[in-house]
């Protein structure tokens, strides 16, 4: 047994006390006024003038027809793009072919381009001045300012999350299993739903919740191909600018506090899937450690 | 089964992987791919698999042209270098993938029993519960082959089977595979870029080089008279000396050594650190020892020529030698190859 011995630890790198403390309160003041405190604002406001206004704002028709459009779009838009997600992310790490890199960067440009911009971009291929405008509109379809347009948009900028999740995943656990799969004897199908679904599974998982929180708080795009039409192609965030420019404030923060509430869900959801990433020590893919993935 | 390749060619993009090769795999035959990195040997046993497809040529399985048999079809059973298992599925049920998903039909009792009869023939009683994460490396590997054994492979093909694993595990692992291979008597085809896990599991080593076989035949064959000096260099250590071939004989500096039906004319002389040995008299190599590694097993000597070429030998662990001590190398034996 050695006696303990008290030494006189040197600070490591930017371990000194003073800069320590300072870092971490500007940190919590910053993240308190940027973050925390607009969040409890909403809450607040939505109840400013009682839960009665609050219960007639949530259950006002246009409201409940905003909600429901926003589920819509969420319901055809996330199952599309996860399945989308899927293909693309297995045809890039299990196939080669040319256009590869092209596909990868296709792919990532709804997160660098600016919601609106999209936005804009379908007017011009659908609207009437657009491209196929006149021969839709010979047909009777209506795309623009109307719901096809709305999920449409909302597609547009939530086409990458999926994808984005399943790649690095996939790419690190290469091509092994499924080889190892077909040699045994195993369809396509077979192979993707016993060997390669459970392995990506919680990475998918992740993909689609993100996604999902996505298209229900989109904005941008879809405030310019909408049209604004209250009661019809108003999606739950159209509906809180409405509200809130017809200076109906506890209306805009109660129908925002849908939106939070739907946010608050989403962490929660994506906690529990870190976690369940990270709970793979007792059975981790063995080519790479998915639990180490970074996003 | 007997395989045979017939001519075969592989393009990678603009790279040759394999550069028409004919090779022939009796049935019940045990033959190493042997080559360094990039001479075609996985690539070769990707296209017997049928995870590759040749660009040109044949291979047959037997009377069977199985050139364009997907592999799903071609009934080979493939190990990987990273053994593939299925992380979510236990050892058991990755034994009994094959079976499950085959077009023939099998009762699960059957399947059952095939699994336990599996993991009793590669050593792995009562670990059938277990996730590939729980168990070793040497276990995952057998694990690997129970898997590729369950679905009764025509042949059995294997990528560096032994490369993740440590030294011990592999020498271990190589002798039990020649069991079992002794045992199931199935044809068995398996690469490694290890000469001395080549020479131990094989009945017949093919040597490849760039694409090309530079020279097949029994472990024996290939290190008592290798053709070449790539295979004398691949398949161990050995000195290199310049050598001039004069009527029957080489001549290097200052040993000599018959060499008959050579041509006159420059030539290289290679012999093994075995093939040397240290004299203090004449005549031989006069050398100079700058060091003296000691092994398990005796003495390897490092020493330079006068002449300026580096030497290695080994020498009886009682000799005693050191750095400094200058004497003559002497040469037992060696092979002349022209230049």
């Amino acid at each position: 047994m050695s006696t303990p011995v008290t030494r006189r630890k040197p600070p490591r790198v930017g371990d000194q006390p003073l800069f320590r403390r300072a870092l971490i309160g500007i940190v919590l003041v910053l993240g308190a006024f940027l973050i925390l405190a607009p969040l409890i604002i909403i809450g607040v406001e939505a109840f400013a003038k009682g839960w009665q206004v609050y219960r007639d704002t949530i259950t006002h028709p246009d409201t409940r027809h905003a909600i429901m459009l926003t589920v819509l779009a969420a319901l055809v838009a996330v199952p599309i793009n996860t399945a989308f997600g899927v293909a693309a992310a297995w045809a890039i790490t299990k196939f080669d072919f040319r256009g590869k890199r092209f596909l990868l960067v296709v792919i990532e440009i709804p997160f660098s381009v600016s919601p609106i911009v999209a936005g804009v971009a379908y007017l011009f291929v659908y609207g009437l001045q657009g491209i196929f405008g006149p021969v839709l509109d010979e047909y009777g379809i209506k795309i623009l300012f109307a719901i096809p347009g709305i999920i449409l948009a909302s597609m547009f900028v939530t086409a990458p999350f999926v994808a984005r999740e399943l790649i690095p995943l996939m790419q690190a656990q290469g091509r092994d299993l499924e080889e190892a799969a077909t040699s045994l004897g195993a369809s396509g199908w077979r192979t993707f739903f016993s060997v390669t679904l459970p392995n990506i599974k919680w990475a998918l998982l992740y993909g689609v919740v993100l996604c999902n929180a996505r298209v229900m708080g989109e904005f941008g795009a879809v405030s310019v191909v909408s049209g604004n039409i209250r009661g019809q192609t108003n999606t739950l965030p159209l509906h809180i600018e409405l509200l809130y420019h017809d200076y109906q404030a506890a209306g805009a923060f109660a129908s925002a506090s849908i939106l939070a509430l739907i946010a608050v869900f989403t962490i929660i959801a994506k906690v529990a899937l870190e976690r369940q990433g990270a709970g793979r020590v007792r059975r981790p893919a063995l080519a790479a450690n998915p639990a180490e993935k970074t996003s | 089964m007997k395989i045979r390749l017939d001519h075969v060619v592989k393009t990678f993009e603009t790279f040759r992987a394999v550069k028409d090769v004919s090779l022939e795999i009796e049935s019940g035959e045990l033959v190493a791919l042997l080559g360094p990195s990039g001479s075609g040997k996985t690539t070769i046993l990707r296209m017997v698999a049928g995870l590759e497809y040749a660009d040109q040529g044949h291979i047959y399985f037997g009377d069977q042209d199985a050139t364009d048999i997907p592999v799903r079809d071609r009934g080979v059973g493939f190990v990987f270098q990273h053994y593939a298992l299925f992380p979510h599925m236990t050892v058991a049920e990755n034994i009994a993938f094959g079976m499950k998903v085959s077009k023939v039909k099998r009762e699960k009792a059957a399947i059952d029993v095939r699994v336990l009869d599996l993991l009793r023939l590669v050593r792995l009683e009562g670990l059938g519960d277990r996730f590939p994460a729980q168990i070793s490396g040497g276990q995952r590997q057998r694990v690997a082959l129970a898997r590729a054994l369950a679905v009764d492979p025509k042949v059995l093909l294997l990528d560096e089977p032994f490369g993740a694993l440590d030294a011990n595990v592999r020498r271990d692992l190589r002798r039990w595979l020649r069991e079992i291979h002794s045992e199931l008597g199935i044809t068995t085809l398996f690469v490694t870029h290890d000469q001395e896990e080549a020479l131990d599991l094989a009945d017949r080593v093919v040597i490849l080089k760039d694409g090309q076989i530079v020279q097949q035949g029994t472990p024996e064959e290939v290190c008592r008279d290798p053709k070449t000096s790539f295979v004398m260099k691949f398949l161990g250590d050995a000195n290199v000396l310049a050598a001039e071939v004069r009527d029957g004989k080489a001549y290097a500096s200052g040993a000599a050594i018959e060499v008959s039906g050579m041509a006159d004319g420059k030539a290289e002389l290679y012999a093994r650190p075995a093939d040397l040995d240290w004299s203090l008299q004449g005549p031989g190599i006069p050398a100079s020892i700058t060091r003296v590694l000691d092994r398990a097993d005796g003495r390897r000597v490092l020493a330079t020529a006068e002449t300026g070429e580096h030497l290695e030998f080994d020498v009886e662990p009682e000799r005693l030698v050191k750095a400094g001590d200058g004497g003559f190398v002497t040469l037992r034996r060696a092979k002349v190859f022209a230049v």
